[in-house]
């Protein structure tokens, strides 16, 4: 490589980083958090078989899961004109959660459901009343097991927001797209943005590893005393 | 204590307890015997309502309760004076052992985390647990974890605790140790009712017997003279046969 590209890739890492720091991050952290608590709610209202409100998180999740994120992305900001009343980011937070709620509801819902049905007997039977069961017994214990695969899903988002560039949020892949603009070197450049989306989500991995180490305490098979 | 008459209950259609009817006297323990597929569990289920009977009455304490309509609010309260163990334990997963226990007593009945950690001590100290107490249900063997779940069921001061074949799924080697448990619950006068296929110690500990099949009390009575001289020709087979087994 020429000291050219070099030079090019040293002097738009910080340009690139920045806004992964300032949009992609907060973007990803913000849309995921009301991801899940949309995704809690929507579980508990199917597990719990709620009436009507069970029909409607089931057409929800059908139409989210049966259409693109891009399109829906364009559907809110150009189709309903989100721009007009909140700025591009918060509109991609808006898409971005509600897409997500969507799929993160699934794995939670599948998740109470493979809470043993005896652990909520055991609770009616020392007093317990359905919502404390659920906080206390049966919500603990699907996070647990839905731990991994919402993780999978937060680092897909990671990587999804880069389609928020598609309607103007500022962040990391519309920076290169910009720097490439200037100096044409889309094979680096490209490579250089991939890079740090990869450093990112390595650091989830890594986040990844000690939740679950958190939560496995009550998972471990080996006796202590053994 | 206890008195239900003509409870009965369908699965889809196909009946699986008819026209039962028992009474439970406060320091009764009584052993509930037969076949499997008799309808013994689904009994207990019943009286704790996470079967809902299609018919019946319950007296319970001082109150009546039609089976048929009986409300949240009741089921709620009775379950506050009740005490179960599973067959399969049903510790909660995520809950240590002295968690188990207070669960109910802070959760359930907002006791104070101090006082409910103490009747939690004496709990798992009274089923030999007490320095397990820190630790994970899948920590615990079989028979511990059983322990567990009866020190639970107890530390609520239950009027009577049920008990759902508490041994069948364990090994053998593990099973002494819960029954010693319950031996022990027994001579405290807790009011129990077991289903049970421990036939010793359905003789031994039990001060009453209901022997049912297919749905239905076939014979009852107290125990020493239903195993001395049952009255009923199903029952009379039943005995022999078991008997004929422990001899090998």
């Amino acid at each position: 490589m020429s000291e050219r590209v070099w030079r090019i890739l040293i002097e738009s890492f910080p340009k690139i980083l920045l806004p992964g720091l300032r949009m992609t991050l907060p973007l990803t952290v913000i849309a995921f958090s009301i991801a899940m608590v949309i995704a809690v709610i929507v579980a508990m209202v199917q597990y719990a078989h709620v009436r009507v409100l069970s029909q409607v998180f089931r057409a929800y999740i059908w139409i989210i899961r049966g259409t693109p994120l891009l399109v829906q992305l364009f559907v809110v900001f150009y189709g309903l004109r989100a721009g007009y009343y909140m700025s591009p980011f918060w509109a991609a937070v808006l898409v971005f959660s509600i897409n997500e709620g969507a799929y993160c509801a699934e794995t939670m819902r599948g998740a109470l459901e493979a809470v043993p049905v005896g652990q909520i007997e055991a609770g009616y039977c020392v007093g317990m009343s359905y919502t404390q069961i659920m906080r206390r017994i049966v919500l603990p214990q699907a996070l647990r097991t839905a731990f991994p695969p919402l993780s999978n899903s937060l680092i897909s988002m990671v990587k999804d927001t880069s389609l928020a560039s598609n309607i103007t949020v500022a962040e990391m892949f519309m920076a290169t797209q910009r720097i490439n603009a200037r100096y044409y070197e889309p094979l680096a450049l490209y490579l250089e943005v991939a890079v740090i989306y990869l450093i990112f989500c390595t650091l989830l991995t890594w986040l990844q590893r000690l939740g679950e180490k958190k939560l496995s305490a009550y998972t471990k098979k080996e006796a202590r005393h053994a | 204590m206890l008195e239900v008459s003509n409870l009965s209950k369908s699965f889809g259609g196909v009946p699986v307890l008819r026209n039962i009817s028992l009474r439970v006297d406060k320091g009764d323990v009584t052993a509930v015997i037969g076949p499997s597929g008799g309808g013994k569990t689904t009994l207990l289920r019943c009286l704790n309502f996470l079967e809902r009977a299609d018919e019946g009455q319950m007296v319970f304490g001082e109150n009546t309760y039609n089976l048929r309509n009986v409300s949240k609010h009741d089921i709620a309260a009775i379950r506050m004076r009740t005490g179960f163990v599973f067959q399969n334990f049903n510790l909660f997963s995520n809950k240590t052992a002295i968690q188990n226990v207070t669960e109910g007593l802070v959760i359930a009945r907002k006791m104070p985390r101090e006082k409910a950690n103490d009747i939690a001590i004496r709990a798992l100290e009274r089923v030999g647990l007490k320095e397990r107490a820190s630790y994970y249900p899948n920590q615990l063997s079989g028979g511990q974890q059983q322990r567990v779940a009866i020190a639970r069921a107890l530390a609520t001061e239950p009027e009577i605790i049920y008990f759902d074949e508490p041994t069948s799924a364990l090994d053998p080697e593990l099973i002494g140790e819960v029954l010693a448990v319950m031996r022990d619950l027994a001579r405290s006068g807790m009011t129990m009712l077991v289903v049970t296929h421990e036939m010793r110690f359905a003789r031994d500990v039990s001060s009453q017997v209901i022997f049912m099949e297919e749905g239905q009390i076939i014979e009852s009575g107290p125990s020493a003279a239903f195993f001395a001289a049952p009255r009923e020709a199903r029952t009379q087979t039943f005995l022999r046969n078991l008997s004929a087994e422990e001899k090998i």
